[in-house]
């Protein structure tokens, strides 16, 4: 076997808690199905058979996702907060090969076999996926004022062919200036940093960092620790240095990393480092050293351009989402067969109706989502929303651009605008919100 | 008489109403145990079957009319043959006696069919079965027939491309190979080669070689945790499509060292032969490895040692003895073939560079590398000339290399050669395959170093490896040849590119050559792990090889 892939289905969500304070995040709808079923439909789509999905037990007793590959489930416990890292780390004894690491709030359709073949011709250690950033134009329920950038940038750099990674820190780990080594500098003498990227937390590394893992309990986060950890490492004296596996090295620092190519027997790296020395191709030009500077831990990266790629994790990641997904994944009728639409209502052609729904006559509908079992009463004006499952939306409502999240009641006549209607909520008759959050008291108190 | 007899039995079997698997069959079973017969008795079975074909079309319809069939029979017979000419013509032109004697066999053979089909019509109402083992010794017995008559040669399936009735033949023979399982929902034990499609228009001389782009590698067509072929050929494929691992002797090592982790990690499944079962699991790696680059001529060699070495293997062995048995071979054959074979190369080549010496070199040639840094090392004092071209520009490793070293070099491209010849004192070329009629396949542009260092009467030596010695004949290098991605050839300067859409341009091709071919009047000694011989004594070297084996 090749790869085994890991879905990392066990986060809190805690950029969108309003959201999330009662659904877990794998389950949230997105074009009425989990935001799960996306990765796995893309794993299942390329040829795997089986995934290992590390979730908790909750999320599993409410997923029912409908598909060929052998989903293995591992439970974590919800307020164990393991990082993702912590979460590998769980399940090191069931990894035999290199891992495809994917994060169930990834919506794309990317070719992977761009990211996987980076993997395989360069003998990686890590290969990674990255997209550049939309812009979200929708209005987010909730936002006062101009959208600001909460989100700390991320700092990247390429080499001039713009596969090799070479550089990756986030602003928050930075004072005031970049620094960047001398060594990777006479390297790379160009270097291309880019920070317009969003990272698709989509991984593929070899068996030995996850081993390296278990040895290194210090690190908690793929992406906040490893990562990084990782791209400092391609450059760091001890890995150039061609020492031969013997004993000094294990009983050097935990924190030192691991020899590279354990798993393979020692006589057949030889073979492969004769082939290298004999083959005339180098990954640069213009010094003296062998392909790849000799190095033998190497990060790569695909940066795709033109393809979607979404991380739902924050609300308006979620909408824009909403509004992209279904066009993309239309395998389903945008309106489930079960669902009653009475034959006076208007249901634009870019919305999508969940199972056993039941809308009723002068209802118009546009360019909006309606959960499974929803209920919408007669004259209700729905435009740019999403509605989870289970709402009832009494007649008389207007509601514009909003989120309204699972089990909650619109009472008649009210009008929403831009909000964002927490689960289990009920918004009284003839109420007007414009650019609310409304979660439940008790979600409040939570911090 | 005796011939005609094994037809008649020949077409009884068939025009019984066997099913076309179990011909096929059985087709296939001769041609296992065809090996030992000639190419002329291949053919014979080949147009044998065709007119079988034709027979049963004819059974079919109207079994009265016999009598007016005979002139319709005849016709369709030509008309076979006249189908089969024209896809091998163009192919076959370059090398097959002309096709007035191709035409002269078939009216014989012909002949013979037409009496056999008419005692076949009057059997075939009693209908026996076939017996696929009869087939085999028709075949046989149709091999002293046809020896006197002249042999058309043909060029193998895997050199013939685009002639849509061979993409055919090829996408059948990689279906054969397949399983008859398919899909995701189960654990695929078959085998899926896709077929990588051409890319770009061809210019027409080369029509019959693949072209393919490095932007469409063959990983995309499947599904990605391979499960199908071995994860290291799968790596390996990659690694040859772009470029990773590039010459003779590179690509052999580390085809060596994947077969290495295939074996490892190979179990023999249950009722199954080691020996045998490991090279039916080989062959649809080495279809996958050939989609991805076409197979060198080094790799040709290694896998028909390994292939031989497998099925030597005996079956009172364990596993895992067997498998360290092969796995040892390997390493042996790296050893010699390679590591020594380069050390009795240089230390014959020593000989022959001396002090004050002006050596060209061109493009990278592991082996001349290994030379020079030997001899510098030995302390012979001299100079290179580094020759380089477009697009693989492969001389600036090479200038690498024997900077680092020490040796002082000069670089210039192939273009500014006749205006460096005559400061140089000898040429040291490397070879990518030496041919059986003393040609020297090697990177396109080495015969023109050649031809050019002839006209200033600079001594040419080609350094080769006994490993390389390929059986093939050629005598230009459009028969065979590889074509590389056309795009590599297209530069962009000041931020413009010329050619991006050189596709738009109908009567526009873009050739990337890879290989050329270098007549011995040009190489002045081949040094070899057996001495330094003339070009002309290859062959010989062949022979006795082949008598060791």
């Amino acid at each position: 076997m090749e790869l085994q892939a890991v879905v990392m289905a066990a986060g809190g969500g805690s950029r969108m808690m309003d959201l999330t304070y009662s659904m877990p995040k794998p389950l949230l709808p997105v074009g009425n199905k989990p935001l799960i079923w996306y990765p796995l439909n893309l794993l299942e789509k390329i040829g795997f058979e089986e995934v290992i999905v590390i979730t908790t037990k909750e999320v599993h007793k409410q997923m029912n996702i409908d598909t060929k590959m052998k989903l293995e489930m591992v439970y974590i416990q919800e307020d164990a907060d393991m990082g993702t890292a912590d979460a590998l780390r769980h399940i090191q004894q069931k990894i035999k090969t290199d891992i495809l690491v994917v994060s169930c709030d990834l919506i794309t359709d990317v070719a992977l076999h761009e990211v996987v073949d980076l993997f395989r011709a360069h003998d990686a250690t890590l290969s990674m996926l990255m997209s550049k950033t939309h812009e979200f134009t929708e209005t987010v329920p909730g936002q006062k004022g101009k959208k600001k950038t909460g989100e700390q940038r991320d700092f990247v750099g390429v080499d001039s062919s713009g596969k090799r990674l070479l550089f990756m820190a986030n602003e928050a780990d930075l004072d005031e200036e970049l620094v960047i080594k001398k060594s990777i500098m006479r390297k790379h003498p160009r270097m291309h940093i880019k920070t317009g990227l969003v990272d698709a937390h989509l991984y593929c590394l070899k068996k030995s960092v996850v081993d390296f893992l278990a040895d290194n309990k210090s690190i908690t986060s793929i992406r906040g620790e490893l990562i990084p950890y990782l791209v400092r490492k391609q450059f760091s004296a001890s890995t150039n240095s061609q020492k031969t596996k013997d004993d000094s090295e294990k009983n050097q620092k935990k924190t030192d990393l691991k020899t590279p190519d354990i798993h393979i027997s020692s006589k057949d790296e030889d073979l492969l480092d004769l082939a290298r020395e004999k083959s005339c191709w180098n990954d640069h030009r213009g010094d003296m050293s062998d392909a790849y500077h000799g190095g033998k831990l190497r990060c790569y990266v695909h940066i795709m351009e033109d393809s979607m790629c979404y991380r739902v994790n924050t609300l308006a990641a979620y909408i824009e989402a909403n509004r992209l997904a279904p066009k993309v994944f239309s395998e389903e009728l945008p309106i489930h067969p079960t669902a009653e639409i009475s034959e006076q209502s208007m249901v634009g052609a870019d919305s999508i109706i969940g199972a056993a729904c039941h809308v009723s006559e002068k209802s118009s509908i546009k360019r909006s989502t309606i959960g499974a079992s929803s209920c919408i009463k007669e004259k209700v004006k729905i435009t740019n929303s999403i509605i989870m499952n289970g709402v009832t939306i009494e007649e008389g409502c207007n509601i514009q651009g909003s989120v309204i999240c699972n089990q909650a009641v619109i009472s008649r006549g009210a009008d929403i605008k831009y909000c964002l209607v927490g689960s289990g909520q009920c918004i009284e008759a003839e109420a007007e919100r414009n650019n609310e959050v409304i979660v439940g008291i008790d979600q409040l108190m939570e911090i | 008489m005796a011939g005609t007899e094994g037809t008649t039995q020949q077409l009884q079997n068939n025009s019984s109403g066997e099913t076309q698997d179990s011909k096929k069959n059985g087709f296939l079973q001769s041609k296992v145990e065809s090996k030992e017969l000639s190419k002329e008795e291949k053919q014979k079975l080949r147009k044998e079957k065709k007119q079988q074909k034709k027979n049963r079309k004819d059974d079919k319809g109207l079994p009265k009319e016999e009598k007016a069939k005979k002139p319709v029979p005849v016709m369709d017979g030509q008309q076979a043959q006249q189908q089969k000419a024209p896809p091998t013509a163009p192919v076959a032109t370059p090398e097959a006696p002309p096709s007035g004697e191709k035409s002269g066999k078939s009216k014989t053979e012909l002949r013979a069919e037409r009496r056999a089909r008419q005692d076949a019509d009057r059997m075939s109402k009693q209908g026996k079965k076939g017996d696929p083992i009869q087939l085999v010794y028709t075949a046989k017995t149709k091999a002293p027939l046809s020896e006197p008559q002249p042999v058309v040669k043909r060029l193998p399936e895997h050199i013939q491309a685009d002639d849509p009735a061979v993409l055919k033949k090829l996408a059948k023979k990689l279906e054969r190979q397949q399983a008859p399982l398919s899909g995701r929902s189960r654990c695929v034990s078959g085998v899926e080669i896709p077929l990588r499609s051409d890319y770009g228009s061809k210019v027409s001389l080369f029509s019959h070689l693949h072209q393919y782009s490095r932007k469409a590698p063959l990983t995309q067509q499947m599904s990605l945790p391979s499960t199908a072929i071995h994860p290291s050929i799968v790596r390996l494929g990659l690694q040859y499509s772009q470029g990773i691992f590039a010459g003779s002797n590179s690509r052999c090592i580390a085809l060596l060292h994947a077969f290495k982790q295939v074996i490892r990690d190979y179990s023999t499944p249950r009722n199954e032969e080691l020996s045998r079962d490991l090279v039916n699991k080989l062959k649809p790696y080495i279809s996958f490895l050939n989609q991805c680059r076409p197979l060198s001529a080094s790799m040709g060699n290694a896998i028909k040692y390994i292939k031989k070495e497998i099925s030597n293997v005996s079956s009172n062995i364990k596993e895992e003895e067997a498998k360290t048995t092969l796995q040892n071979c390997i390493d042996k054959y790296i050893e010699e073939k390679i590591h020594l074979a380069a050390k009795a190369i240089s230390k014959s080549a020593f000989e022959k560079i001396s002090d004050g010496d002006v050596i060209l070199v061109y493009g990278c040639s592991s082996l001349v590398n290994y030379i020079l840094c030997d001899a510098y090392e030995r302390g012979r004092k001299f100079r290179v000339i580094v020759v380089d071209s477009r697009p693989r520009l492969e001389g600036r490793e090479t200038l690498r290399r024997l900077v680092r070293k020490g040796i002082s070099c000069t670089y210039v491209l192939i273009t500014a050669v006749s205006y460096m010849l005559p400061e140089v004192s000898k040429v040291f070329l490397g070879a990518h395959a030496l041919l059986a009629n003393g040609y020297v396949m090697s990177r396109v542009g080495a015969s023109q170093i050649a031809l050019v260092a002839k006209a200033y009467n600079v001594p040419v030596l080609v350094c080769c490896e006994t490993y390389k010695f390929c059986e093939r004949v050629q005598t230009d290098s459009f028969v065979s040849n590889e074509l590389d991605d056309p795009d590599d050839l297209i530069v962009t300067r000041k931020g413009k590119t010329e050619l991006q859409n050189w596709q738009d341009t109908a009567s526009l091709r873009l050739l990337n050559l890879v290989y050329d071919v270098t007549p011995p009047d040009f190489v002045d000694l081949v040094i070899t792990d057996l001495g330094m011989i003339p070009c002309t004594s290859v062959p010989v070297v062949l022979r006795v090889k082949n008598v060791d084996q």
